[in-house]
């Protein structure tokens, strides 16, 4: 299974429009495959941020706010997105991993204090 | 810290006069957590006040305003309150335009302990940028069928390269609608996308607007006056109804398309555009390239990527989405409270043929909000030529009868032809004269009915000389 987060610091992404990195991982049967990878983005755009979760063959998106029509069109596009999660990138995949991550989940780590 | 945290003074007492205020308030300490927030920014982001307390502003509000982390610290370090428009993501994924008011929270000693965040709701603003104009951009392409999704796919790949693109499709499949997304998602996107329509000018006017001209190039011309290419300067210019563009000015097009260059109407100094050219037509150029109305060269410079939308009624499944998001689009737009369609009118709206496709379908819906009394659309609520069949078969034989003639022996039989093709005129003068005749004569209206442009329809009167 491959994951997609939107990213922005430590943290997911407040925004999927607005995200300028990304991170990829490999997961198979709960455990994370290799090092994930980042990707920068030449500038925060849905549309691309679109393509290049089609290109990539992702299978989930983890992402907090996110629009209808994006929304939408991962859904055709058969991907699972889990939305509105907040909290430390690191925290959403382990849980995505583990199958265990839902829609507007706020992760433990988003209250610890930097 | 109890001092200088508001929220702890008391607790009850603020979380009661911040949901008093018919707006968003949100209480940040100095590390731009939430410490209490109200009601209103419960219903907005979804998320209750105990999830919310001690998260970060930025990734429960989920807004636009910049970096909303460098503003507030502004406000932190300056005391000044800050007020700013900006958009927020809601729980039901809606981006809402938002006035968001930044002011310092200060402790007994005058010190700054904390923000105050006001969000007011601006969207009855935006309301006339977003129905008036009746489009909505890149999101207003819904489709789920195969042949939508392989062209949603293909989408993205043409807006990243830089070639022409030539869209095809029958009228009111949205040729207009993906030439704008195909600007949007390109890398052009924060120049300017001008459109032409090269059927709405005469070739004289069409020049000057599209190339532009020089003082006293003609009688009239008192200034210089840059033409639509130069003012369409590193974006992408949208030539719709390519198939009309005067001959002669086809030679200059695919000079401009060559060479990024040319000469303003009586000017003698070389012009260079950096433009990218998406053109559509509703006409089969082959044909036309056939018959000698439209240059073989310039056709396959143009034909470097090709879109053909499909009509709707080769998209399975798509009618029931797009009858669903007009209606609630026109519910919106037109303050009305229908819930759905009955039975009856859906197995109507799914059984017409749509010659018009989505901008016909889009005409009945609102035709049907307009009409509509009740809760529910019933198939009284339908246009007459939708309801009652018999119109549009005996269309469809006729359109398939043209069809069919041409494609067998164009030439052999042009007796033939030209006899069906008179027979198709009747037909369609026939449907303008009732559509003018319903509408007392409104042009504007008699389009909507037929389910054209304006711009088709008055072609449509020039051409059989109805005027």
């Amino acid at each position: 299974m491959k994951i997609l987060i939107t990213i922005k610091k430590n943290s997911v992404a407040p925004r999927f429009d607005l995200a300028s990195e990304v991170l990829i991982a490999l997961c198979e049967g709960q455990q994370i495959l290799g090092k994930p990878r980042t990707i920068l983005m030449t500038r925060p755009s849905a549309e691309d941020l679109c393509a290049l979760i089609i290109k990539e063959g992702v299978n989930t998106v983890i992402c907090n706010g996110i629009e209808e029509s994006h929304l939408q069109y991962l859904v055709w596009k058969k991907m699972r997105v889990i939305d509105s999660v907040v909290g430390p990138y690191g925290e959403a995949l382990k849980a995505a991993a583990g199958g265990f991550l839902q829609s507007g989940t706020i992760l433990s780590g988003a209250r610890e204090r930097k | 810290m109890e001092s200088t945290d508001p929220a702890r003074l008391d607790n009850i007492e603020i979380t009661e006069i911040l949901n008093g205020i018919p707006h968003g308030c949100v209480i940040l300490d100095k590390e731009l957590c939430i410490i209490e927030m109200n009601s209103s920014i419960v219903l907005l982001t979804g998320f209750t006040v105990a999830e919310a307390r001690g998260v970060r502003a930025d990734s429960i509000l989920r807004c636009n305003i910049g970096d909303s982390g460098k503003l507030f610290r502004k406000v932190l370090d300056t005391g000044e309150t800050l007020s700013v428009e900006g958009n927020i993501i809601t729980q039901d994924h809606k981006k809402k335009p938002v006035h968001f008011t930044v002011s310092p929270f200060k402790n007994d000693k005058g010190h700054t302990s904390g923000l105050f965040l006001f969000l007011e709701d601006i969207s009855i603003l935006h309301t006339f940028d977003d129905d008036g104009s009746g489009r909505d951009g890149v999101k207003d392409i819904l489709g789920h069928s195969t042949k939508m999704l392989e062209m949603l796919e293909l989408m993205p790949v043409l807006a990243h390269t830089d070639a022409s693109v030539l869209i095809t499709g029958e009228t009111g499949t949205g040729k207009d609608l993906v030439a704008e997304a195909l600007h949007e998602t390109s890398k052009r996107s924060r120049h300017p996308f001008i459109k032409i329509n090269c059927g709405a000018l005469p070739e004289s006017l069409l020049e000057s607007e599209l190339f532009g001209h020089v003082r006293g190039a003609f009688t009239g011309a008192v200034k210089d006056k840059p033409g639509l290419f130069r003012l369409a300067q590193n974006g992408t210019v949208f030539l719709t109804e390519i198939g009309d563009l005067p001959l002669a000015l086809q030679v200059k097009l695919l000079s401009v398309l060559d060479d990024k260059e040319f000469f303003p109407v009586g000017g003698i100094k070389k012009e260079k555009v950096d433009v990218r050219i998406v053109a559509a037509t509703h006409r089969d150029l082959r044909k036309l390239v056939k018959r000698g109305q439209f240059r073989e060269d310039l056709f396959y410079r143009l034909n470097v990527l090709r879109l053909h939308l499909p009509a709707l009624r080769e998209r399975d499944g798509d009618i029931r989405l797009l009858l669903d998001y007009f209606l609630r689009k026109f519910n919106t737009g037109l303050n009305k409270s229908i819930q759905e369609y009955t039975g009856e009118a859906v197995e109507v709206l799914t059984a017409y043929h749509y010659p018009g496709n989505v901008r016909e379908l889009r005409n009945i819906v609102e035709y049907a909000v307009h009409i509509c009394q009740g809760k529910r659309i019933k198939k009284e609520c339908l246009p007459e030529y939708v309801v009652s069949p018999q119109v549009d078969v005996e269309v469809i034989e006729k359109q398939q009868t043209i069809q069919a003639s041409v494609v067998e022996s164009p030439r052999d039989q042009p007796e033939h032809s030209v006899l069906v093709s008179k027979g198709w005129s009747d037909v369609e003068q026939e449907m303008i004269i009732d559509a003018l005749k319903k509408t007392g004569g409104n042009r504007t209206k008699a389009a909507s009915i037929l389910g054209w442009g304006r711009t088709t329809l008055w072609r449509k009167l020039n051409r059989y000389g109805l005027h």
